[in-house]
């Protein structure tokens, strides 16, 4: 009887990102766990309101906070697992946002009437800590079929995983929960500078070199620390490191390109899944087969 | 660089109302330039993070309302965590956007933007948060 946890998937992981959620759905079932799609889930925001005097950016995610805790007592677990980071981030600052400024959380609560007030007591977590630090590392190295050895990886974090400092899953200059999860796989993690800066994030929509230039950086450096490929858990930085590449291309001919993968896509293909129907190649602009066809 | 003292912050109602909305204090910023030092988006900046607050101290908000920074800064947070005296320079950058978007400016139009079909919604949902009104 596996556990059942919500899970949060977020708009993109309903469509581009389609590899991202059936790959982290299906490697939580093999360590045990349901991952229920809450119900009701909305829109999260994706970037998080800064301007202090406004309370419209955190409504929504009060919202999904309140179907969380709805739900959360109905299966008897108030953890909320999120994989995409912008989710992550947005939900886990509402929450920090509103039980730090009680008076936000009744400005929301009067809004909505038609909810119930929110509680406070919804656990948001990233995927990689639920792995950690529930399912423990441990047990996740006892499911390995295939181990990746000979795949040197490159550990992506990008921003929204460790700043600002209140959310931040690990140290956030020198994380390495990514790391330590990769070489459970049995992979073989190469030295990543460049691993907690930005890709260029939503300049991606109306400023594309500054994004192309961005990636260039980003892909050259993991390339010179001798990696096959980047392993990431954002949705965004995925599609501009991998979509991106064109215009790095482009620019600079002497540029090679690298696939990008989420982690759990690496997860689930040393777990022994290796259908498409888990890992979704056809949704990458550059395809990783080549560089991962030794194990699937 | 060249630059004028304008008039005392302290009686611009401009400069007020970045920091009332961001709720930074901007004079406590002593120009140390980690921000800028750390910042990835600085070599396509014009004016460098730690010279926006320059600028702000010395009631200059002009120079600032027609720079590109404000719009070029990705709030990736880096120079927040890693500001000595704490200034959270990602929600003042987000201020001086305020300040024109809530006249109902559009830096983007949503409907000009190229290969829609293809963008992730995380990356127009965010940017239209950021660029629109």
């Amino acid at each position: 009887m596996r556990k059942k946890v919500m899970f949060y998937p977020g708009c993109t992981l309903k469509g581009v990102a389609k590899n991202l959620e059936d790959s982290t759905v299906e490697s939580a079932r093999v360590l045990g766990y349901d991952f229920i799609e809450l119900p009701g889930w909305t829109c999260c925001g994706a970037v998080y309101g800064l301007a202090q005097d406004s309370v419209k950016f955190t409504i929504a995610n009060v919202r999904n906070l309140i179907k969380a805790q709805n739900y959360g007592k109905e299966i008897g677990d108030n953890r909320l697992i999120a994989v995409c980071s912008m989710c992550y981030n947005n939900l886990r600052r509402a929450h920090i946002d509103v039980m730090k400024n009680k008076d936000k959380l009744k400005t929301l609560d009067l809004f909505m009437d038609e909810e119930a007030n929110y509680e406070g007591n919804i656990n948001v977590l990233h995927y990689l800590q639920f792995l950690k630090n529930d399912v423990g590392f441990e047990n996740i190295k006892t499911m390995v079929k295939k181990p990746l050895k000979g795949l040197k990886v490159a550990p992506y974090y990008g921003c929204l995983l460790l700043r600002p400092e209140e959310i931040s899953i690990d140290d956030r200059e020198d994380p390495h929960i990514l790391e330590d999860l990769l070489r459970l796989l049995g992979a073989e993690v190469v030295d990543y500078p460049l691993k907690n800066e930005c890709c260029g994030s939503y300049h991606t929509v109306d400023k594309k070199e500054i994004v192309g230039e961005r990636t260039y950086k980003l892909v050259s450096v993991a390339r010179e620390m001798g990696a096959d490929v980047i392993a990431t858990s954002c949705p965004l930085c995925f599609f501009n490191l991998d979509k991106r590449q064109e215009i790095a291309k482009k620019k600079h001919s002497e540029f090679e390109h690298m696939p990008i993968v989420y982690f759990t896509q690496l997860m689930a293909i040393a777990f022994g899944l290796t259908s498409q129907d888990v890992l979704h190649f056809d949704k990458h602009y550059i395809s990783p087969e080549e560089v991962l066809k030794k194990w699937l | 660089m060249k630059y004028t003292i304008k008039k005392d912050p302290h009686e611009d109602e401009r400069v007020q109302k970045i920091i009332e909305i961001s709720g930074q204090n901007i004079f406590s910023c002593y120009q140390c330039g980690r921000c800028s030092s750390g910042c990835p988006m600085a070599e396509f900046m014009d004016v460098l993070p730690n010279q926006v607050f320059m600028f702000l101290q010395e009631g200059d908000v002009d120079t600032l309302l027609n720079a590109k920074t404000p719009w070029i800064c990705a709030a990736c947070f880096t120079c927040t965590v890693r500001c000595p005296v704490g200034l959270d320079l990602a929600a003042v950058m987000e201020a001086i956007r305020e300040l024109q978007l809530r006249k109902n400016y559009d830096y983007v139009d949503p409907y000009k933007v190229e290969d829609r079909e293809e963008l992730p919604p995380i990356a127009m949902v965010s940017n239209f948060r950021k660029f629109t009104p």
